[in-house]
């Protein structure tokens, strides 16, 4: 079998125009699909950082809020009874609003700003600047090193700026595992100044973060927060409500859907209609194959072999391709939100093999069908 | 001589009903090892049908085929696969080479087919490069060799398995009288032997010298079957 498929191999790399040809049409589409869902994911990832980057294991929220960026206050009330629910082993208030901050240039920065709590700083980032107790000073702010900061000027421990007619100061530079989506830079404080700090509605508190017990109080505690009128999800449930928000509710998951399934039809068609007049070049030898002594099964190997091949290495160059561009444009623009996941590679995958089967079906019904006497006869 | 081929009562149409014509019908006749057959008739009087059902390539309505003594069309697909693979050598018409592969590479095909390691099938095809006089064409690629070294390269792949039947087809339909005579010469003094059957479909009354017999159809039946004075 190695033999036949080297000869196979060698019909079609030796065939330059063609291979070129067919390797182009399933990069371009292997290209297109990861480009388009890295895209997508590195929205949804972002558009979830911060309830990464805070690592809290339950988060209790207003059933109306969709994503993390627009939270609605709840009372203090809700704290105290999930403090009070069994299986809670603590739970924290989050205050996380944006605000407007002035520089020591005039110029005004919207930002996020975080407000961890007082006694636990629960959720608190990892600093590569600065001590953590110093979150207590006066005036005090952690500002995140992501692609954003340059938009406070690249502040130090020591820059000062103004918000609300308050001064601020930043007294840690924290690095987190994601940044956000809206280009907004990140500060972090205490719950207590964001409160004093930003002008706040009756209620302050935006999220209740909860430790539970046990994986197994998950339940439970959900349900006892139901009953209370309010939502309690996992890290990974809110999540996946915040990515449900972005796919569904905007417009976004459509599109980026739309135009996978339009850059699989391209690709297919252009590496399917390329593969299709390579068989058909090919007919005869195929034929002469048979005629020599090549049985129907081993004609389908070399077709399904050069449809693989064609596709594996089309896909390399596709992730490739893409994964160079990405790359590149990180370089030229920090904030660019696009993540290859495994996911995406292996759906890429599945889809390029599609092709590969649906080229190769197409060129393996011609060749079943040709007849050694219809090459005999000329 | 050993009979090599024993076909009785061969028949093959197309089309059914009123539309059904007759290509070969009821023809039978013997070829011998150590001979060289010549099929000979006009257009469409079913010579290239006769010998694809000779070869193992059309099945044949009615009628049987012996090869060898075996009844090749009592034999499974993958059976008359293989029958075609280690007994029947094919020189086709416009020799069917692979442009994309190399001289030697279109030679090993049959051994390769038959599963035998890559190297020793190029070497084997270099060996019968090198017996019909194109071992220095080894790696060129087919469409840099005339129409002559073609058919010769033709010719090797044929050889190349060392079939019991050789079989071509108007093997100089394509070439001038002297490149012709000279394919001939080859065919007549180095393939033919004891151990072989050489089956040639030809209209090129130029070449009927070289025949040991000629077997003439018109209209899918065999006319007369005679055998050369000088043979």
């Amino acid at each position: 079998m190695k033999g036949i498929l080297k000869i196979a191999f060698k019909l079609l790399v030796n065939d330059k125009g063609k291979y070129a040809a067919l390797l182009v049409g399933i990069t371009f589409a292997v290209f297109l699909m990861v480009q388009m869902i890295s895209i997508f994911s590195g929205i949804l990832i972002k558009s979830s950082s911060t309830v990464i980057n805070l690592g809290a294991d339950m988060w209790v929220m207003d059933p109306a809020v969709n994503n993390v960026a627009s939270s609605i206050p709840l009372p203090d009330y809700v704290l105290d009874a999930v403090r009070s629910i069994e299986g809670v082993n603590y739970a924290v208030p989050l205050y996380s609003g944006a605000a407007l901050v002035k520089l020591r240039n005039g110029i005004f920065q919207p930002v996020t700003i975080l407000g961890l709590d007082d006694h636990s700083l629960f959720g608190r980032p990892e600093l590569i600047e600065g001590e953590i107790e110093d979150i207590y000073a006066e005036n005090a702010f952690i500002v995140v090193q992501d692609a954003e900061v340059r938009k406070l000027g690249h502040p130090t421990v020591g820059t000062e700026f103004e918000l609300n007619d308050h001064r601020g100061v930043i007294v840690g530079i924290a690095k987190v595992g994601a940044s956000g989506l809206f280009g907004l830079p990140t500060l972090y404080t205490t719950y207590s100044k964001a409160i004093q700090y930003i002008p706040s509605p009756r209620f302050t508190i935006s999220y209740i973060l909860v430790e539970p017990k046990s994986p197994e109080a998950v339940t439970h505690i959900e349900s006892e927060v139901r009953r209370l009128g309010y939502l309690a999800l996992t890290k990974d449930e809110f999540m996946e409500k915040i990515a449900n928000f972005y796919k569904y509710q905007t417009g976004l998951g459509t599109n980026i859907l739309i135009m996978t399934a339009v850059s699989f039809l391209v690709g297919l068609s252009i590496s399917g209609q390329t593969f299709y007049t390579f068989i058909l070049e090919n007919l005869e030898k195929f034929g002469a194959l048979k005629a020599i002594g090549a049985k129907g099964r081993e004609l389908i190997y070399m077709i399904l072999f050069q449809a693989a091949f064609t596709a594996l290495v089309g896909y390399g160059l596709g992730v490739g391709l893409c994964v160079l561009i990405i790359v590149l444009a990180k370089i030229r623009v920090p904030e660019y939100s696009a993540t290859v996941t495994f996911t995406t590679l292996a759906f890429a995958f599945v889809m390029v093999l599609i092709i590969a089967a649906i080229s190769s079906y197409i060129g393996i019904r011609k060749v079943l069908k040709i007849e050694p006497f219809d090459i005999f006869r000329g | 001589m050993d009979t090599a081929i024993s076909a009785k009562e061969l028949t093959k149409w197309f089309g059914e009903g009123d539309l059904r014509t007759y290509a070969v019908k009821e023809v039978s006749f013997d070829a011998y090892f150590g001979e060289i057959l010549f099929v000979v008739g006009p257009s469409g009087s079913g010579k290239t049908t006769l010998l694809s059902m000779i070869s193992g390539i059309l099945r044949p309505d009615s009628g049987t085929v012996n090869v060898d003594h075996v009844d090749i069309w009592s034999l499974t697909p993958d059976q008359i696969a293989e029958f075609r693979l280690n007994k029947v050598g094919f020189v086709f018409q416009d020799y069917h080479l692979f442009p994309r592969l190399t001289t030697a590479e279109n030679v090993a095909i049959p051994l390769i087919l038959k599963k035998k390691d890559w190297n020793e099938s190029i070497r084997d095809a270099e060996h019968y490069l090198d017996v019909v006089g194109l071992k220095n064409k080894a790696q060129l690629a087919p469409v840099k060799l005339s129409g002559g070294e073609q058919q010769r390269v033709a010719i090797a792949r044929a050889l190349v398995a060392q079939p019991d039947l050789l079989i071509f087809d108007e093997p100089t339909a394509s070439l001038d009288g002297d490149t012709g005579r000279r394919i001939m010469e080859f065919v007549k003094n180095r393939i033919l032997n004891d151990s072989r059957c050489i089956l040639i479909v030809t209209h090129d009354s130029r070449i009927f010298e070289y025949a040991d017999r000629i077997m003439r159809m018109e209209d899918g039946k065999t006319v007369g079957i005679e055998k050369r004075a000088d043979h």
